[in-house]
């Protein structure tokens, strides 16, 4: 039972890190209809930047706050430079203008700071406490926190604010808020930013497990995409608990089936996946998309 | 007999001439540069054939069917399992210590050039049917399903690695020419890809011209409208997976012999990325955008990281970057790709043209 529980925190802290990416993915899915996918790129990208700043003698968290800064501006400079002039082009000229930045940002951190994997500092003590008898990790403990702190404040500023108020009506209708006299085009800049900020806080929750090297995020790109597609593409609430759900569900069947075991992990994982999209294609929090001619 | 306009003689003219140069390509080579470049040059040109093949079937799919595929890698990948299977044969696994189960049909080793249909028709098959849970997912689910496939074809490949030979991969036999033609394997080889570049090139054209072809620009253009004038939509899309997959699987044979050696790192999903970005820059639903796409694949890593006339020496990174920047640039600017850009140029010399004759019967 112990062992099992410990499984279960340590998934819920990976679950954490593919929770926060997908969030990322969702909230730009929401407001203009596409998956980026450079999202996990981006990050990675970040994370080094963060590690260029911790090495020229940043301590962790000032190093993490100028990091989550230089997301912010680099995933609104993507849209405003990028995105917005295929904006009203078919979907796949968007989908394959993100592949390609998935692409150019892959080779540029390979060209900038060299392929070889790097060491990330943890600014988690990597002591574990124990509970009723079972074991937690406080990196894991630390990981969990930070993420669900970020979705929390997320939440509230969507919640509360008035900022938040606007950029939900603009991913509900972006010619209405037009009329209202919303700057669409201001707000779906900001949108990217904050995605942005989101995959570059998964980036450094990441990097000190799973250590620092160019393709850090592609696999968790996959997962994010995962958990998106099975919390509902659509629902904040379903990305978050679908990512928890994966990470959970990775560890345990990883542990307790020996099949799976450590290797088909990722595979088992896209099979639920596909399981799931075709009993229910919206997802588990989905809304059924209704098209018309 | 309908009239055939001369921009079509033009065209068919333009193909003719292609492929004849492409095949006196190899004696250009022997005559012109030393032996070993030219045998150099000869394999670089029997590459841009094999990916030509599998970029034909990625344009079935995406240019002319409009589903996004971002796993075509893992079925080239699958076509050269099957050929390394099949040319060894069960006596050639057991010296690399595999095991495949029993319920496989693998026979006792053949020759390889006859496991290129069989490794199509292989790969066809299982595209086909995971054409079927693909209908499900439009759009970008699908783009995420086909990801989720060449992110586990390498991890799959290791699994089973009593089939596969696992991480280390398998040899096949050395090539040589059969039949006892008296060519060298390397042009052997170069003709192979190029012949079956031929076949295939016909197939997609005898495809996309008539009945079929329509189906699939009408399931791309709006599917709900294709699908109200009776076209069966489940059909066709599935139709496109099987047959770009097969293409694939041919494409993966032909690269599995020229290379006498597959391992699960020779398909990573930066492969499947890079094949669809190749199709995307030639030019989606044009078939010469196939192989605009193929030279690309071939030759932009190999000049983007040591540029001609000047001598700078880029990291082994930058090959990535031009790519991304290209795929960019392209979508911006011209977003038929490079074949659209051709067709632009000709649609402007037609409508000069037809202006012409227009200005001329108004005098007459």
């Amino acid at each position: 039972m112990a062992a099992f529980l410990q499984q279960v925190v340590s998934g819920l802290a990976q679950g954490a890190i593919f929770a926060s990416l997908a969030l990322a993915l969702v909230l730009i899915y929401r407001a203009t209809d596409i998956l980026n996918f450079a999202q996990g790129e981006m990050a990675t990208f970040s994370t080094y930047v963060a590690w260029s700043l911790m090495n020229h003698g940043l301590s962790f968290w000032p190093a993490f706050a100028l990091t989550l800064l230089i997301a912010f501006v680099g995933g609104a400079a993507v849209e405003r430079v990028l995105i917005r002039p295929v904006e009203h082009r078919p979907e796949i000229v968007i989908v394959i203008v993100t592949i390609g930045l998935l692409i150019a940002l892959n080779g540029l951190t390979g060209w900038i700071w060299g392929p070889e994997v790097k060491a990330f500092d943890s600014p988690f003590p990597l002591r574990t406490v124990e509970v009723g008898g079972v074991t937690i990790s406080l990196q894991d403990v630390g990981v969990l926190a930070v993420c669900l702190v970020t979705v929390a404040l997320l939440w509230a500023f969507f919640r509360f604010t008035t900022l938040g108020l606007v950029m939900r009506a603009v991913a509900n209708s972006q010619e209405a808020s037009r009329l209202l006299g919303v700057r669409v085009g201001m707000m779906l800049a900001l949108g990217w930013g904050l995605a942005a900020v989101l995959g570059a806080v998964a980036g450094m929750m990441a990097a000190p497990a799973l250590t620092l090297d160019p393709n850090l995020m592609l696999i968790v790109l996959i997962y994010a995409f995962a958990a998106a597609v099975l919390g509902g593409i659509d629902s904040p609430v379903g990305a978050v608990v679908g990512g928890l759900a994966l990470g959970v569900m990775i560890n345990l069947l990883g542990t307790y089936v020996d099949f799976i075991g450590g290797e088909l992990r990722l595979p088992a994982a896209l099979t639920v996946l596909l399981i799931v999209l075709l009993v229910r294609p919206q997802g588990l929090f989905g809304h059924r998309v209704v098209r018309r001619v | 007999m309908p009239r055939i306009s001369p921009f079509t003689l033009l065209k068919f003219a333009c193909v003719l001439a292609v492929a004849v140069f492409v095949a006196v390509l190899p004696q250009i080579f022997d005559s012109r540069l030393d032996p070993g470049s030219a045998e150099f040059r000869v394999g670089q040109f029997t590459l841009v054939g094999i990916w030509f093949v599998a970029l034909l079937g990625l344009n079935v799919l995406t240019g002319f069917n409009g589903q996004i595929s971002l796993g075509h890698g893992a079925f080239v990948g699958l076509g050269a399992y099957v050929t390394a299977l099949l040319s060894l044969g069960r006596p050639g696994l057991e010296l690399y210590m595999l095991d495949p189960p029993s319920w496989l049909p693998i026979g006792d080793g053949m020759r390889p050039v006859f496991t290129i249909p069989i490794a199509a028709l292989v790969t066809g098959i299982i595209g086909f049917l995971f054409g079927f849970p693909a209908l499900r997912l439009g759009g970008v689910s699908l783009a995420l399903a086909t990801l989720a496939v060449a992110v586990s074809f390498p991890i799959l490949m290791k699994r089973f690695d009593e089939v596969t030979g696992g991480g280390g991969g398998v040899n096949l036999n050395l090539p040589t020419t059969p039949f006892g033609w008296d060519i060298s394997t390397r042009h052997w080889l170069y003709y192979e890809a190029w012949i079956t570049a031929g076949i295939v090139l016909v197939l997609a054209w005898l495809l996309v011209r008539g009945r079929v072809g329509r189906a699939f620009r009408a399931i791309r253009d709006g599917e709900i409208a294709a699908v109200s004038s009776g076209v069966n939509s489940a059909l066709y899309k599935t139709l496109a997976f099987g047959v770009s997959s097969a293409f694939a699987g041919a494409a993966g044979a032909l690269l599995a012999i020229e290379v006498a050696y597959v391992n699960p790192d020779t398909f990573p999903v930066g492969l499947s990325i890079l094949l669809l970005a190749s199709a995307v820059i030639g030019g989606l639903g044009s078939l010469a955008g196939a192989a605009f796409g193929a030279l690309l694949y071939v030759f932009l890593p190999i000049y983007s990281q040591n540029p001609p006339i000047v001598s700078w020496d880029f990291s082994n990174q930058a090959p990535a970057v031009v790519f991304g920047a290209v795929l960019i640039a392209i979508m911006l600017l011209l977003p038929g790709g490079v074949a659209g850009g051709f067709r632009r140029l000709t649609g402007l010399v037609r409508l000069g043209l037809a202006r012409r004759r227009a200005d001329r019967s108004e005098l007459a």
